[in-house]
């Protein structure tokens, strides 16, 4: 064994520490139930948020498996008009976060909106209602269903040509093949991007909302929102945790030992030619999976933009506001990601300790646990840590400062990092893997002194994967939702918490602009994944 | 000859293995100089210690006539005026050609100039603003050997050179940086475990096992005068067969040898059989029986197993081929001075 503790495992320990406090908290919380909480909530709420959210993953998992499968087997076996381009297209949807296609989708297909009210004038009858649990599904997978997609096509493309055509030879047909030999062969893949659905399904509570659907994350909001109780809240966010590890487990038995590989070219089999009503139904389903998800909610939310900024008024410098705000905290959060995870990544990789990477592994858990346990956990964290500095600075100086870290953009910043630091943290770690020990000892041959070699060659070699990981974070957290919402300082908006609660007021024109900017911005990380013929990162 | 790297009694040991041990070595200058050995053996460590890049656990090391390590002396390798080519080439993938040769250049008045001076000398002129990952694994290997001699070293260092390039090129590229290599004049140690690269490349070879020298000499005596059946078998094809010594000669079962060297009377020795020292002829009654036989193109190789269970390659140029398990009697054309072994 190693000595113990060197820089390198201090560091690490307090990084991890930092990061997994505010999931501790909450573990603690549901380790020391209170009861009237659960009685308040147990009879009817509880037991409605859990079938809600079970329902919501099933129904949402089968609709993304299926739409991502056969997408991505449509286009990775078969060739049909247009399939070129419909293969990258149909990543678009990526960009749109589900809170804002679920606003989009409520404001138009709502009882009082335009389709209703049309197909009521027209034709007399009334359709089904869209605020339900089915109305949320459907949302949800189509903005969610690349995930799979991608993986799934990264899987298919692993898989040798050889193996698909060995069981062609044998006499299955072309879907006996995906059947019997393509999916159980990229089930790690496949696995993968389920898993990455699931999260976001646990994480939303936005579209839950809006579709009347009350889910886990919808209550841990509602109770922190509505009743200003965080223990409350707290407890509610242990109960969704256990479903995150669940999921969590879940998915590393399904992708077994095998592990799934991201580069690879989806050339590896012949296409067949699909021609006449067979090329044109496949046309026809991916144009109309790329319409619902992506072109219908984009075009509205420009007409809305447009018809709300004609008027040149106030509302032009609130969106100013907002973006502001928005760019703060997401270029705040890449910071501290990209910093954290270069000292987290660093710090491993020259550590050869086996105990110290799965540390560091750890360190980078929180992207799996829902944004509104890490929200109430963070808070939970900061409240107290607010209320030990008060009381010792009172005992021992006698001045109150009141809330240090509460509401202000410090915390704020502190639980994106919590979520999002393994985003910085994956793509910095293999830019640092570039690095091999023989770079550095061939500079120091070639008389570099420690510091030209950080500044000459370290420094630069590292550059584009710290601005990648900074980049996906700043995305990530420009489209983020419940943190934010939970966390934010006092009356200080953000693009996503305005989209959210104009679209709770039903003023769908308000939402328009700061919704439309999100999906712009989201379409950063999805035109670079299109551009490398969508393969996951 | 005057000793341009010098290593003395050096041992390196890491945690539970000893790489390199008690180890002493004499390079001279403008020598081409080759540590051969299977992997493993230590001779990426040896060249690590030269290099600065390990630190030795005890012994001297001295280049150009300076101590760098050992007594209490420690000179890193920004400071040794070493060139390395790693085996991995290690070029640095954020800077172009131009960009990595220049890196080592301490005089900036002329880096123009010595750069194109290097990049002439391995043929990559022209190939100034590529980057690494635009090049092909010999051009790389280019780069890095271009790299390593820019900025004047006293020696460089080869780490397996040729091994991540496929065979077709290695054997034109080899004779290209053998070339550069004697152009420059430069004092180089290169390892490798391929012995025809070895004697191809070297001047003289070190043969390492262990982490141990086993014999150092050119590439003639290493071959024909192998110091241990070790270094006999790694540097070709080698067969051993008993004999015992009488009247200085040794008696074997195909034959007696003259012997030179002073083997106590009836010593039990092992005598070196190279597959050319062998001659085979189609005998009913012979001694051997032809197990094998393997077509070389210009040679066929037989394998012989004789009467007491020994076995013997045999090397025939241009003969008409004698069937597998036909009887032969086997003669031996040595060399005139036969090497032999004691027997442990």
């Amino acid at each position: 064994m190693r000595r113990f503790p060197d820089a390198a495992g201090i560091a690490s320990l307090l990084i991890f520490l930092l990061v997994a406090l505010p999931i501790f908290a909450v573990l603690v919380e549901v380790a020391v139930p209170s009861v009237e909480v659960w009685r308040s909530i147990g009879k009817t709420l509880l037991p409605e948020m859990i079938k809600n959210t079970l329902l919501l993953l099933a129904g949402v998992g089968v609709a993304t498996f299926l739409l991502g499968v056969s997408l991505a087997w449509l286009t990775f076996a078969y060739r049909f008009p247009g399939s070129r381009v419909l293969e990258v297209l149909l990543i678009l949807p990526l960009a749109v976060p589900t809170y804002v296609l679920g606003y989009v989708y409520m404001a138009t297909f709502d009882y009082a909106g335009p389709v209703h009210t049309a197909v009521r004038e027209l034709f007399g009858f009334t359709l089904p209602e869209i605020r339900s649990g089915w109305g949320a599904m459907a949302v949800m997978s189509l903005v969610l269903y690349p995930y799979v997609y991608v993986m799934a096509r990264a899987g298919f493309a692993q898989i040798s040509a050889t193996s698909i055509e060995v069981s062609r030879v044998l006499g299955y047909s072309k879907f006996e093949t995906l059947v019997k030999a393509a999916l159980p062969l990229s089930r790690p893949a496949v696995a993968a991007g389920m898993a990455l659905v699931m999260m976001e399904v646990l994480t939303d509570f936005a579209t839950v909302r809006f579709f009347n659907f009350p889910t886990l994350s919808e209550g841990i909001i509602r109770i922190w929102y509505g009743r200003m109780n965080l223990k409350a809240a707290m407890e509610l966010a242990g109960l969704l945790l256990l479903f995150a590890l669940v999921l969590v487990w879940l998915e590393h038995r399904l992708r077994g030992r095998a592990r799934y590989y991201q580069r690879g070219r989806a050339e590896g089999i012949e296409k067949e030619r699909l021609s006449g009503i067979r090329g044109a139904a496949a046309s026809v389903f991916c144009t109309a999976v790329i319409t619902l998800a992506f072109v219908l909610p984009v075009v509205q939310l420009l007409r809305w933009s447009v018809e709300e900024t004609s008027a040149p008024s106030a509302s032009f410098r609130m969106y100013m506001g907002l973006l502001l705000n928005s760019l703060t905290l997401s270029t705040a959060a890449a910071a501290a990601c990209a910093l954290f995870a270069l000292v987290l990544a660093g710090v491993l990789q020259s550590a050869g300790s086996r105990r110290l990477r799965s540390v560091g592994r750890l360190s980078t858990m929180g992207y799996s646990v829902p944004g509104a346990v890490i929200g109430v956990g963070t808070l939970g964290v900061l409240s107290s840590f607010d209320r030990s500095v008060n009381a010792l600075l009172e005992s021992y100086m006698g001045i109150t400062v009141g809330l240090i870290t509460t509401g202000t953009i410090v915390g704020l910043i502190y639980a994106y990092t919590v979520k999002f630091v393994t985003v910085a943290y994956n793509s910095v770690d293999s830019s640092l893997e570039r690095i091999t020990p023989n770079i550095i000892g061939a500079a120091r041959t070639l008389g570099a002194s420690r510091f030209r070699i950080l500044k000459d060659v370290q420094l630069p070699i590292i550059a584009p994967g710290v601005a990648a990981g900074a980049i996906l974070v700043f995305v990530d957290v420009m489209k983020e939702l419940p943190i934010t919402l939970i966390l934010r300082p006092f009356g200080y908006d953000t693009l996503s918490v305005w989209v959210w609660q104009m679209a709770a007021e039903s003023m769908w024109g308000g939402a328009a602009l700061p919704a439309l900017t999100i999906v712009l911005v989201g379409m950063i990380p999805v035109t670079y994944l299109m551009r490398k013929g969508g393969v996951l990162r | 000859m005057k000793s341009q790297v010098v290593l003395e009694r050096v041992t390196k040991k890491y945690s539970a293995t000893t790489a390199v041990e008690d180890m002493s070595l004499e390079v001279g200058r403008g020598e081409i100089f080759c540590l051969l050995g299977p992997s493993g053996c230590g001779k990426t460590t040896t060249l690590r210690l030269i290099a600065g890049l390990e630190k030795p656990d005890s012994g001297r090391i001295e280049i150009g006539g300076v101590a760098v390590a050992g007594g209490g002396v420690w000179v890193p390798p920004e400071e040794r005026r070493v060139g390395v080519v790693f085996q991995d080439y290690a070029l640095f993938p954020h800077m172009n050609v131009f960009q990595n040769v220049a890196f080592g250049i301490r005089n900036r008045r002329g880096l123009r100039r010595r750069v194109q001076e290097v990049l002439e000398l391995v043929g990559l002129r022209g190939m100034e603003k590529r980057y690494p990952h635009e090049l092909s694994s010999g051009q790389q290997q280019r780069v890095a050997i271009a790299r390593a001699l820019a900025p004047e070293p006293e020696v460089i260092l080869l780490d397996e050179p040729f091994s991540n390039l496929d065979a077709d090129l290695r054997k034109r590229i080899r004779s290209d940086i053998k070339k550069i290599l004697k152009d420059t004049g430069i004092t180089t140690i290169f390892v490798t475990h391929d012995q025809e690269e070895a004697f191809f490349m070297a001047e003289r070879i070190g043969v390492m096992r262990d982490g141990r020298l086993e014999q150092v000499g050119t590439p003639e005596q290493v071959f024909h005068r192998p110091s241990t059946p070790f270094v006999a078998q790694f540097v070709g094809t080698a067969d051993f067969i008993d004999g015992v010594v009488r009247n200085g000669r040794v008696v074997t079962s195909i034959g007696e040898l003259e012997l030179n060297e002073g083997f106590p009377e009836g010593e039990r020795v092992r005598v070196l059989i190279r597959p050319d020292f062998v001659d085979i002829e189609e005998d009913g009654e012979g001694e051997g029986t032809v197990v094998e036989r393997l077509f070389l193109g210009t040679h066929h190789l037989y394998t012989i197993l004789l009467k007491g269970g020994e076995r013997v390659r045999c090397l025939r140029h241009r003969s008409r081929p004698i069937p597998a398990g036909s009887k032969v009697r086997v003669k031996l054309g040595a060399p005139a001075r036969p090497v032999v072994f004691r027997t442990n």
